[in-house]
């Protein structure tokens, strides 16, 4: 590579590293005022241990993201797997509805949420939040375990038939171990989508309903502190593990 | 396989994207022709009054600033966005795969913390205000937050990745042969560029082009955080309408024109990639 070329990549991953790295060192700063390095300290770490606010929204994040990603995972790997195997009317309906969701401005599939809920008499809270968080995450994991079969030798469940296995043996044995890979990839882009949503978990949640980036965002709107920079660094951390988890999944195929 | 057929395949999602998407965004439809009743209700009365809104000059003038900002936002992710997939497709194959997940890593980042990020940087006892009067470069801080530029960096910064990655994807796939024939037909590298690696990277850049833009338009929480007391986007101007003006019928009928401005650029999209969709994420 040319100099020039590593220097433009070192600016511009500069550019996209040097906030969130900075965020995350004043995180273990002592002084309280974000600007200027003064010591190492764990202090505002232990203050979100005993902050029931953020353990509150951290647990209904955890609930939410556990629930919605189990429930999205399922609904989305049967409607790929229905949809690569079956000629169905309407196909091109939900196929068309899956990509809008997915397209659509969060904030329009936000207010919509809520303006059903309101009508239908639903309190917002935890419940609607999951229903929420469940509907946005289908069509990704669909479209990811789509992606899986669609590389997919189909002679091998033909063999598994021929050789007298029954129709659930097949899938079981032949069909789901090959698209594993891509349900994990697709769980984890749920779980990842779920934890880190704001605009649409805005609208839907509720004061009952806190998830931690609804809290992160109540709290910056108070100002800046060490406690914010704590949490945001956990976070950070939860989220790189999931990419790196994906990625590894993602490069073995 | 008859008996694992499309019912039980295909039931749950047809459903539940009925229940929990179709009828709301019907919802919405419907509500954006009613009236706004008088303590902020609904009340059940066909009116045209909440689009004829948008004529009114307050109105068409969020409307007008929201594509003016997302067109600018969209032109800086593609100006430095471009140059920067091209290395990275083009760098050496045992450094590529860190080099994307470098980029894989922000684009999975929460977009909030990324935007708190930048206001501890730019705010008036931020860091860099802070660095520059100690350096004694300035006397007072300067006012780098809550302003236009503010909000124009902090979406930029948010939303580059959704720019490079499918930038990144549609340039690996162009072969350097093409290039070479090019250069070899006695073509100047800007004429290859302009004639043989711009029209066939298209597809990426206008895919990369709409995951900026149309997110643009509902970040709500960019200009609100960053943004002076003046900032209204079309994203805020729902939001307004939902939360505190309490007046349903008109953010319905602005978020149906949101979701119109959106399809039709999914319909231009549709129209330059043929019908490639996988490319769209």
């Amino acid at each position: 590579m040319k100099a020039r070329s590593i220097l433009y990549l070192v600016l511009i991953y500069g550019f996209l590293y040097v906030p969130v790295v900075l965020l995350v060192m004043f995180s273990f700063n002592r002084s309280k005022l974000n600007a200027v390095w003064t010591g190492f300290t764990f202090e505002w770490y232990g203050r979100l241990l005993h902050n029931g606010a953020v353990l509150d929204a951290a647990k209904n994040s955890l609930i939410v993201a556990a629930v919605s990603t189990v429930v999205a995972t399922m609904i989305g790997t049967l409607a790929a797997v229905g949809m690569y195997r079956y000629h169905f009317r309407g196909k091109t309906v939900l196929d068309g509805l899956l990509y809008t969701v997915i397209i659509i401005p969060e904030i329009v599939m936000g207010i919509a949420l809520l303006a059903f809920f309101a009508l239908a008499g639903v309190p917002l809270g935890i419940f609607t939040l999951i229903a929420a968080h469940i509907t946005f995450c289908i069509p990704f994991v669909a479209v990811i375990v789509r992606a899986r079969l669609a590389g997919f030798d189909r002679s091998l469940e033909e063999a598994a038939l021929d050789l007298g296995a029954s129709e659930w043996q097949t899938f079981r044995h032949v069909t789901l171990p090959i698209i594993m890979p891509g349900i994990m990839a697709g769980a984890l882009l749920a779980f990842t989508l779920s934890i880190d949503d704001v605009i649409i978990s805005f609208f839907v949640a509720g004061p009952a309903g806190t998830t931690l980036p609804l809290k992160i965002y109540s709290m910056v709107k108070f100002g800046v502190t060490p406690e914010i920079n704590a949490l945001s660094t956990m976070m950070l951390l939860l989220t790189l593990t999931l990419v790196v988890i994906a990625e590894r999944i993602r490069l073995r195929k | 396989m008859k008996k694992f057929g499309p019912v039980w395949t295909i039931s749950p999602v047809a459903l539940w994207i009925a229940v929990f998407f179709s009828v709301p965004l019907g919802l919405v439809l419907f509500v954006s022709f009613m009236t706004r009743g008088l303590y902020g209700g609904i009340e059940y009365t066909f009116t045209l009054d909440n689009y004829v809104r948008f004529f009114d000059p307050l109105y068409g003038k969020i409307l007008w600033e929201s594509v003016l900002v997302a067109a600018c936002t969209t032109s800086l992710c593609l100006l430095f966005g471009y140059p920067f997939a091209y290395i990275v497709a083009r760098s050496p194959r045992k450094y590529r795969n860190l080099l994307l997940l470098l980029i894989v890593i922000p684009f999975w980042t929460n977009s909030l913390i990324r935007t708190y990020a930048w206001i501890v940087l730019l705010r008036t006892e931020g860091v860099l205000n802070t660095a520059l009067m100690k350096l004694g470069l300035i006397a007072e801080p300067l006012p780098m937050l809550y302003n236009d530029g503010a909000v124009l960096v902090g979406l930029a910064y948010t939303l580059f990745p959704f720019m490079v990655l499918p930038l990144y994807a549609s340039i690996e796939k162009l072969d350097p042969a093409y290039l070479e024939a090019a250069g070899d037909l006695g073509a100047k590298p800007w004429q290859t560029f302009m004639h043989v690696t711009l029209p066939l990277t298209a597809p990426g850049i206008v895919a990369g082009s709409l995951l900026v833009f149309v997110p643009t338009l509902g970040l709500f929480f960019i200009p609100d955080l960053m943004g002076g007391s003046k900032s209204m986007l079309i994203g805020n101007l729902i939001k307004n309408q939902f939360l505190s003006a309490r007046d349903w019928p008109f953010g319905s009928a602005v978020s149906i024109v949101l979701m119109a401005l959106t399809l039709l650029m999914i319909a231009v999209y549709a129209k330059t990639a043929g019908n490639d969709r996988d490319g769209v994420i």
